[in-house]
């Protein structure tokens, strides 16, 4: 038992816990998952004051065994990587308690237990160091999300969940045949002894294995991140889905995706994602310039966001696809970008439909004006999101927009349209719902925020600024872990020699640039 | 071969499970002329006999080896499905205290023939020669025959009672017909002895067609058992029109013996032919997956699609046998005990939600039902997911090894196709969590009778059992592993 097991196992205590409280006393739940969100949370913090940031390496490394035969460990630990996510994962939970106070009135309790069972289900997929605890995690996290779009959703929100639940679940069946698999190849499902074996050359595999194997796992990841063209279930999931769960899973459930191809498809079977490279880019400039005009002429402001999620993602694989240190960096901290500034969009966007119970743009007009301070925060979120120097995403869509320049620099050209479509979209939707004519409907459901909805609000704007101006509080630890996921890529790659001089370059990149 | 004819201590020992559950229904049987109707009495007696036989098998267990003259083996596998049997009777009995009194049905038969159906499937599980094997075979199908025409007076469990027992007898004469034709082309009826003939060791080599014909006939009749496509035609209409604890029953117990017999007939006798007949479980294995699943996904009735469903796991474990290993045995253990939990469990249920006379059997009457009765649906949530393949049930963790063994013998178009399957069946699953869940309450969930003793632990013992097969596999897969090879 350490503070790593202790983050992991807190969500799901609270969980049982939370199951006992009876159905007659809603407030008790809510304070409960608010008091132990907050604990999750102050213990992260905990990880994070004594994570050491010299180290690439795992940290806080539980190792026990949980089944003989086939050999399964319960193994988790933290990298530069998933100790970010994770902490993303345990600071928005106490948000989603926050905005959820009373927006959810029907069965409270069972609302407030999925949430925590999700937190927990989050929360393993990023620390799961054994490949087979990760897809338990993964699945266990499909759960407690299915629930709440199919509970607590809008009008279509059973279609809504259940095509959520059948994309993952289709996707994940190949990932569990590749999981098996390895383990028949490997005898392990250890992730740090395969990739030992893996670099050691005691594990090879055919080119066409390997290919298969990196596709098994990276169409499941590409339908969480969600890659085009699969991404169809992610604008109904996000619009029906309740706003703690839209922002759940869009701040953090995408990332397992990304996080995904970062941590397994990349060092497992470098030579097949290089290889896939190209067309896997192509698909995520397609995406990120599709996501934003789609996005443009969406009527419906969750719909909007969604669309700008795809676009949004698309970014993180280009950087990720750029096989460069910039590019991989970048990658990392929009996921963690796109945690903060989309989730602070759906809260607000709930924050709106709590008031005037309306997702259409056409409905609002002069929120401004009424709700001064609401508007100044989605302001800031706005222009984070576009991308504005000294706010979060200008750091990383620049890592990005560098790593693939350097990789290649028709990448950056195409992507960076993606940048100006999304300030077209995002401010037109704010001048549309803020500016204008304040109708009579609106200014009548729209106070202010509260209290309660500050406590929200606030946490979510600083950390903008907070990862928009010093970016170094976050990024070296980062950097530690994606140098080594690059190393790892460089394995079993044929090396060229030209102009006599010894380059480790792959004959992919030298194609490039020949 | 000379026989000592005269059983030892030991042999009575080794038998004394069924002794036990046949004494108890024959008693049963005498006492319902005697007991007025209504009484808790035979119930009780039934939970005693089966718990009585739960520790006889046990201690069995500790004596392991053949009793009269070889025609039984006691082993760790015997072991394994005798005690699966006797759960599943147990939970069966459990669950039908209150159904019966609600159905105004409660009469002696119905445990006796419940017991005698379980010293059948307790002898398929120990029989070594395929004359016993025939004869368990017998004693469980036909009391299972009047049992799911239990309701003599409602069509729908008179039908299904004539259709599995047509259907069902004939079945029983293939197989039959196959055991005729092993002894003419091999002289013998002991498995490992037939096992010698096939590999052609010692005497006349025995003729391949006649082998060929032979496995194939008791390929049919055992297939028919553990509704396999493409013999699984009668599953459906016998699932729906039995009632429905029988159901749980039907589609768990039988088939689990019935799949022990298919390990030990296939992979003992007929092992060394295993090349032969590989394609042909590949092919029944693909089709019951595909046929189950795709057929289950338009039912509105919930029995039927629970029997669809059915075939396909059998698809499933076929798999497991595909794999020619003892970790595919030890695979088709492992799932045939999480199934016959989940399954078993999802039965009870509806037939707790279906109301007097079976009224509500339709997906549509669960609406509502984690409103009105959170346990309740929250057990059935538990067998569903199971039943899915999400991790930390039971099913899953089943599906996990049998596909590992699959791929373990390079079986890799199979372990993607049913996978794929398996992510079909999702949907229809899903169906279920979606009315109790997301609707609102309907008649069904509205008159639901809170949940009785009996019933309420024929529920969460399974509930339970599926979590712990699924968090903590390994103290069932230490039993298992140890008696998954067949052949000592």
């Amino acid at each position: 038992m350490n503070l790593l097991t202790a983050v992991l196992f807190l969500p799901l205590a609270g969980f049982l816990v939370a199951l006992a409280i009876p159905r007659s006393s809603p407030q008790a739940s809510r304070i409960w998952a608010l008091a132990l969100s907050l604990a999750v949370f102050v213990s992260a913090l905990g990880l994070l004051a004594w994570f050491d940031r010299g180290l690439a390496t795992e940290q806080f490394t539980v190792d026990v065994q949980w089944i003989n035969s086939p050999d399964i460990h319960f193994h988790v630990a933290a990298d530069g990587v998933s100790l970010w996510l994770a902490l993303l994962s345990t600071f928005l939970t106490p948000i989603c308690v926050l905005i959820s106070w009373r927006s959810i009135q029907s069965r409270v309790k069972e609302f407030y237990a999925f949430l925590l069972l999700l937190e927990f289900g989050l929360i393993g997929v990023f620390l799961a160091q054994d490949l087979f605890l990760f897809y338990v995690f993964w699945e266990v996290s499909l759960v407690p999300m299915y629930f709440l779009i199919g509970v607590w959703g809008h009008e279509r929100r059973i279609y809504a969940a259940v095509k959520f639940f059948l994309f993952t679940m289709a996707g994940s069946v190949l990932m569990l045949a590749a999981i098996i698999y390895l383990y028949t190849r490997a005898q392990t499902f250890n992730y740090t002894t395969i990739l030992d074996l893996l670099s050691s050359g005691r594990l090879t595999f055919a080119p066409g294995e390997q290919m298969l194997l990196f596709l098994a796992f990276f169409v499941a990841f590409a339908i969480k991140v969600p890659l085009f063209p699969l991404h169809t279930w992610l604008p109904d999931a996000h619009v029906e889905a309740p706003s703690a769960g839209s922002v759940m899973l869009a701040s953090v459930m995408l990332k397992m995706g990304t996080f995904g191809i970062l941590h397994y498809c990349l060092p497992m079977f470098p030579s097949a994602a290089r290889s896939c490279a190209p067309w896997i880019v192509i698909l995520a400039i397609i995406g990120i310039i599709y996501g934003a005009l789609v996005a443009m002429v969406q009527p419906n402001m969750k719909k909007l966001v969604a669309y700008s999620s795809v676009s949004h993602l698309g970014f993180v694989i280009l950087g990720i696809f750029s096989f460069t240190q910039q590019g991989l960096d970048g990658a990392v901290y929009q996921m963690l970008n796109h945690g903060i500034s989309t989730g602070a969009l759906f809260v607000l966007v709930g924050l709106l439909y709590e008031r005037r119970h309306s997702l259409e743009i056409a409905d609002y007009g002069g929120v401004a004006t009424a709700a001064p301070w609401l508007s100044t925060a989605f302001l800031v979120t706005t222009l984070a999101s576009i991308g504005l120097p000294l706010l979060n995403n200008f750091v990383g869509e620049f890592l990005v927009l560098q790593g693939a320049a350097l990789a290649n620099f028709k990448w950056a050209v195409y992507a960076a349209l993606g940048v100006i479509l999304s300030a077209c979209y995002m401010l037109w939707l704010y001048q549309r719902v803020f500016f204008g004519e304040l109708g009579p409907e609106v200014r009548a459901h729209a106070p202010d925020l509260n209290l309660r909805e500050w406590a929200a609000v606030i946490p979510l704007v600083a950390m903008m600024v907070w990862m928009g101006v010093y970016s170094q509080s976050f990024l070296p630890p980062v950097g530690k872990t994606t140098a080594l996921v690059l190393e790892q890529t460089r394995i079993n790659v044929p090396f060229q020699v030209r102009n006599g001089q010894a380059s480790p370059k792959v004959s992919l990149e030298a194609s490039n640039a020949r | 071969m000379p026989v000592n004819l005269m059983p030892s201590g030991l042999d009575m020992i080794r038998f004394l499970p069924e002794t036990l559950l046949a004494v108890a229904g024959t008693l049963i049987m005498v006492l319902s002329a005697l007991l007025r109707r209504g009484s808790n009495a035979f119930g009780n007696i039934s939970i005693a006999a089966l718990a009585g036989a739960l520790a006889a098998a046990f201690y069995a267990n500790g004596m392991q080896g053949p009793a009269f003259g070889g025609m039984l083996m006691v082993d760790g596998f015997a072991t394994f499905f005798r005690a699966l049997v006797i759960t599943v009777g147990i939970l069966t009995v459990l669950a039908s205290y209150r159904y019966l009194q609600r159905q105004e049905a409660e009469a002696g038969e119905f445990h006796a023939l419940l017991l005698f159906s379980i010293a059948g499937q307790c002898l398929m599980a120990s029989a070594n020669d395929l004359i016993m094997i025939f004869i368990g075979l017998e004693i469980s199908s036909i009391a299972s025959y009047v049992l799911a025409g239990y309701f003599r007076d409602d069509k729908r469990s008179s039908e299904a009672a004539l259709k599995y027992f047509l259907l069902g007898s004939f079945a029983t004469a293939f197989f039959l017909y196959g055991v005729a034709l092993v002894y003419g082309a091999t002289g013998t009826i002991n498995l490992i002895s037939i096992r010698a003939a096939v590999a052609g060791q010692g005497g006349a080599a025995a003729s391949p067609v006649f082998l060929g014909v032979a496995a194939a006939l008791m390929f049919v009749g055992l297939g028919f058992k553990v509704s396999a496509a493409p013999f699984q035609v009668w599953a459906p209409d016998v699932y729906q029109g039995a009632p429905a604890p029988v159901t749980g029953f039907l589609s768990t117990g039988p088939k689990a013996a019935a799949f022990a017999v298919f390990l030990r007939v296939f992979l003992v006798g007929f092992e060394p032919a295993g090349n032969n007949w590989e394609p042909l479980v590949w092919f029944a294995a693909l089709l019951s997956m595909t046929i189950g699943n795709f057929a289950a996904l338009p039912q509105s009735n919930i029995k039927r699609m629970l029997a669809y469903s059915s075939i396909a796991h059998a698809g499933y474990v076929l798999v497991a046998l595909t794999a020619r290993s003892d970790s595919g045995v030890a695979a088709a253990m492992f799932y045939l005990a999480a199934y016959a939990f989940m399954n078993l469990g999802a039965f009870v249920v509806v037939g707790h939600l279906a109301g007097k006379g079976e009224r509500y059997q339709n997906v549509e009457d669960f609406a509502g039902l984690g409103q009105t009765q959170p346990a309740t649906a929250a057990m059935l949530t538990i067998f569903l997911l199971s039943l899915i393949g999400v991790p930390l049930t039971g099913g899953f963790f089943g599906k996990f090894y049998i596909f590992k063994a699959a791929l373990d013998s390079h079986l890799v178009w199979l372990t993607v196709l049913g996978l794929l399957n398996s992510a079909v069946a999702a949907y229809y699953y899903l169906r279920v969590l979606v009315m109790m869940y997301f609707r609102e309450p309907g008649a069904a969930a509205n008159e639901a009778e809170p949940l009785t003793a009996g019933t309420g632990a024929a529920l969460v013992l399974p509930a339970a059992a599926t979590l712990f097969l699924g968090i903590f596999p390994s103290w069932v897969l230490g039993f298992i592993e140890k008696s998954s090879s067949l052949l000592k």
